[in-house]
Parts: C-alpha cells; structure tokens; sequence
C-alpha cells in the first residue's frame, strides 16, 4: 500500500448528498480537511442515472455516469473519482463495467456524448472510489489511528453496508482479492477505520441486507419491517450505534425507525451516524461541523455521555 | 408461510439451541421454497457446500440476478446454524449458542420479509425497480 494513494481526487457528491445526504457530504468534507485530502468537485455533475433513470433506460444511465467521468478525466485532468453514496458509486462502476464489455453502450455513450458537446469518456481512465476505499486506501488503520484525537473507545458500533456496496460482484474487480482488499462476502473496511478510531464493532450479521431502500415510499410497511429487524438486530448485538456508508440506506434507517415506533409500537433507541460523522468525532471535530445536528436520529447526548461531543 | 411467520413469532429459547438452529434452517429453506414455486418452478433436492438452502437460493437468482440481494443472508443463516450446532453440541448450556439462536432468528426473519415483500411486489418486479410495469409495457 503506497501513503497519500489517494491524496488529490475528484469528488462526486451526487444528487443525495445535496438532499437528505447533506450531513454525510458536510462530514466527508471536513474528514478530508482533517486528514489533509484534497477533494476537487466534479464540475458541473449530473445525476448518475440512479434508479429512476436505469430502470426506463439503462444506456441513459450508463451515459450519465460516463459524463461525470469524462468531466473528471478529460476537463480536471484527474484519474480517480471518490464517491460516498452507494447508489452513485454502483452507478459509476456499472458505467465502467458496460462500457468495457458491451459495444452497445459505447456507441449510445459515444453518440450522446458528441451530441452534449464533450469527450466521449473511454473504460479505464477512472479509477472510482468508495469513501471508505479513499480513507482506508490512502491513510490506513496505522495513518489514521495516529491522527485519533478523541478516540471513540467504549462505543458499540453495528457497521451496516447496505446492500449496493457490493453487488454485483463482477462490477467491482478490485475486490475479492485476499488480504487488504474489500470482500463483497463479509465487507470490512468500515470495520477496520472504526475500530482504528477505538470503536468496539460488534458482530452483525445483517451488514449488508436490502433495507428496503427502493420501496420506501412505494411499499413503506415492507421496508419499515426490514429496517426495523435490522435495527433490532443490532440492539440484539449490543450496538449503541448503527454506522452507515449510504444516504439512501441512512434515511431509511432513520426514518422508519420513527415510523416502527408510530406504525407497529416498536421504540429502538439505537443510533443511526455516518461513518464519516464518527471519524470526524475521533478526529476532534466539532459536532456541528460534521452535521451531527442535521441527523433524524438525535445522537449528541450519546455522544455527550461517551465525551465525543 | 403462515407456518415460518409462527415459527418468527416464538421465542428463539422455546426449544433447545441445536433444536432451534435446524428449525430455522429449513425454515429457510422453506421460504425459498415458496419463491421457486410461485415462479412455477420445481424446487432442487440438491446441495451447494453441503447445504440446501445455498442450493435453492442459487436456483432462485438463476435469471433473476436481484435474488442474490439475499445471497449474503443464506450464507449467514448457513454459518449461525454451524456455530450454534459446534457449540451447543460441546455444551448443551452455552449462552454463546443461546444468544447466536437469537441473531440466527432476525437474519431468518431478513430473508422472510424479503422474499415474501418480493413476491407481494410481484406485479412490480425486480429489486431496485418499481418501474418495470412502464418497461414491460413499452416493450
């Protein structure tokens, strides 16, 4: 593992983390300050196709996210792209992946492209990026248990993956490779940065099952009973926390805990955080400067109480 | 799955761990059943690993890549049933087995809630994608 791999890289916030994601894109912002990584924004990026788009038409979708590389390619002149939601991350590889294999969508990619007026972007000159790989990638647990200010021994943490992290397993060649490499069976680098900032992960069995994400508004009680047995799970497990790594999975969580406790009578009290949010914390950031506030879920007197906050 | 859902709404401790790890495994099984069934398909008497359950979840995702959404929680349903039976067969009073009867019960009950919303969904189709109806219906 070379230092600093992943020093300067063009950042792809995506539509969530404008939205309900903000506090996530707030953290990862002031987490790469700390940590003295340059995150460049994608200039003027376009939805990556999320669900909406790829399910009418999964060319589109593949042009989409092919853009916001081109951009960060061709007009920023970067090789790697970090993306901290799951479904943005997802798209990009998926893009990657298509354009690499299928000689269909490199003509629609490459039409659509001459007529927005850019360079048709070509598989292999982005490297994408999760958050987690950005962070475990370039400082490790050794880089950054040396930078742990206010370590966050004693919290009991259930890491939740989410279940686009890792699936499609072809998508994502980089994984599944032995030691240092992300596993799509048992995912880890969640894991490891927290527990290099002094969290106690306990053992969770459901780390990256559906939540139910896509159907919360179509289908609420499905996905309120899925996320209310994830959460029940990690309570089971002994977590004070459930950390997650995806917008849509963090407001799923966050939500239907409120509407389990309406709906079905059921009150969990474990708290839903943004993995950045906690290694903001052991850093010595401020609370307020990693969004801590912007959450549903109200975690500051937990936080109090195990003097991160 | 009336059956599975009574079986989810026992207590984990109604019957000795090893007891339970078995119950819960073809409950498993069961439900995985009912996905290939309802999709006029015959269920595989076969094993993937020694297991059934990872054969009959195998058959499921055959053409329906969005099944292995549950692959991973078959694979952990597989593991609990193991750990418990190593332990509670060492020591019949085990509180680890106890308690992994516990877990072992949510990640059946994650796999009940998501196949049985999926076959509720069926009119809507694939994981990730409400929208299939427009795309059928374009086609």
């Amino acid at each position: 593992m070379t230092e600093w791999k992943y020093k300067s890289v063009a950042y792809y916030p995506g539509c969530a983390l404008e939205g309900t994601g903000h506090a996530y894109n707030t953290s990862t912002k002031a987490v790469g300050k700390a940590l003295g990584l340059k995150l460049e924004e994608v200039k003027n990026w376009n939805c990556c196709g999320a669900m909406e788009v790829k399910n009418i038409d999964p060319k589109i979708q593949t042009y989409l996210s092919s853009r916001v590389m081109s951009i960060a390619a061709n007009e920023m002149g970067h090789d790697v792209v970090m993306a901290p939601c799951n479904g943005c991350y997802h798209n990009l590889k998926k893009a990657e992946y298509d354009l690499a294999h299928d000689e269909k969508s490199r003509e629609v990619v490459d039409r659509l492209s001459q007529k927005a007026g850019h360079k048709t972007y070509e598989a292999g000159q982005i490297e994408t990026i999760h958050a987690l790989d950005w962070i475990k990638q370039t400082l490790g647990e050794e880089g950054l248990a040396a930078r742990v200010k206010n370590s966050l021994g004693g919290l009991k943490i259930a890491n939740y993956y989410g279940c686009m992290y890792t699936r499609p397993r072809h998508i994502f060649p980089e994984k599944d490779k032995g030691p240092g490499s992300e596993s799509t069976y048992q995912p880890h680098f969640m894991d490891d940065l927290l527990a290099a900032a002094g969290a106690e992960n306990v053992e969770f069995p459901l780390k990256t099952a559906c939540c139910g994400g896509a159907h919360s508004l179509s289908d609420s009680d499905t996905s309120t009973k899925l996320v209310l047995n994830i959460i029940q799970a990690a309570e089971a497990a002994g977590a004070e926390v459930i950390a997650t790594e995806c917008p849509t999975c963090h407001s799923g969580l966050e939500m239907h805990q409120i509407r389990a406790e309406k709906r079905l009578g059921v009150q969990t009290k474990v708290k839903i955080v943004y993995f950045t949010q906690l290694l903001g914390l052991a850093l010595g950031l401020s609370p307020r400067k990693l969004g801590l506030h912007e959450n549903i879920s109200d975690s500051m007197a937990l936080m109090k109480e195990k003097q991160l906050a | 799955m009336a059956e599975i859902a009574e079986l989810l709404e026992a207590p984990a401790a109604a019957a000795p761990p090893a007891e339970r790890a078995r119950d819960y495994l073809f409950a498993g099984e069961a439900v995985l059943e009912h996905w290939l069934t309802a999709h006029e398909r015959e269920p595989t008497q076969s094993a993937v690993e020694g297991f059934r359950l990872l054969a009959l979840h195998r058959q499921g995702a055959k053409g329906d890549p969005s099944f292995n959404a549950c692959r991973e929680t078959c694979r952990e349903l597989v593991y609990h049933h193991n750990v418990i039976l190593d332990v509670a067969l060492a020591a019949p009073d085990n509180a680890e087995a106890a308690s992994r009867v516990v877990m072992m019960r949510f990640v059946l009950n994650h796999l009940y809630l998501f196949v049985s919303g999926k076959l509720e969904e069926a009119g809507l189709g694939e994981f990730c994608c409400s929208a299939r109806p427009l795309r059928t219906q374009s086609a």
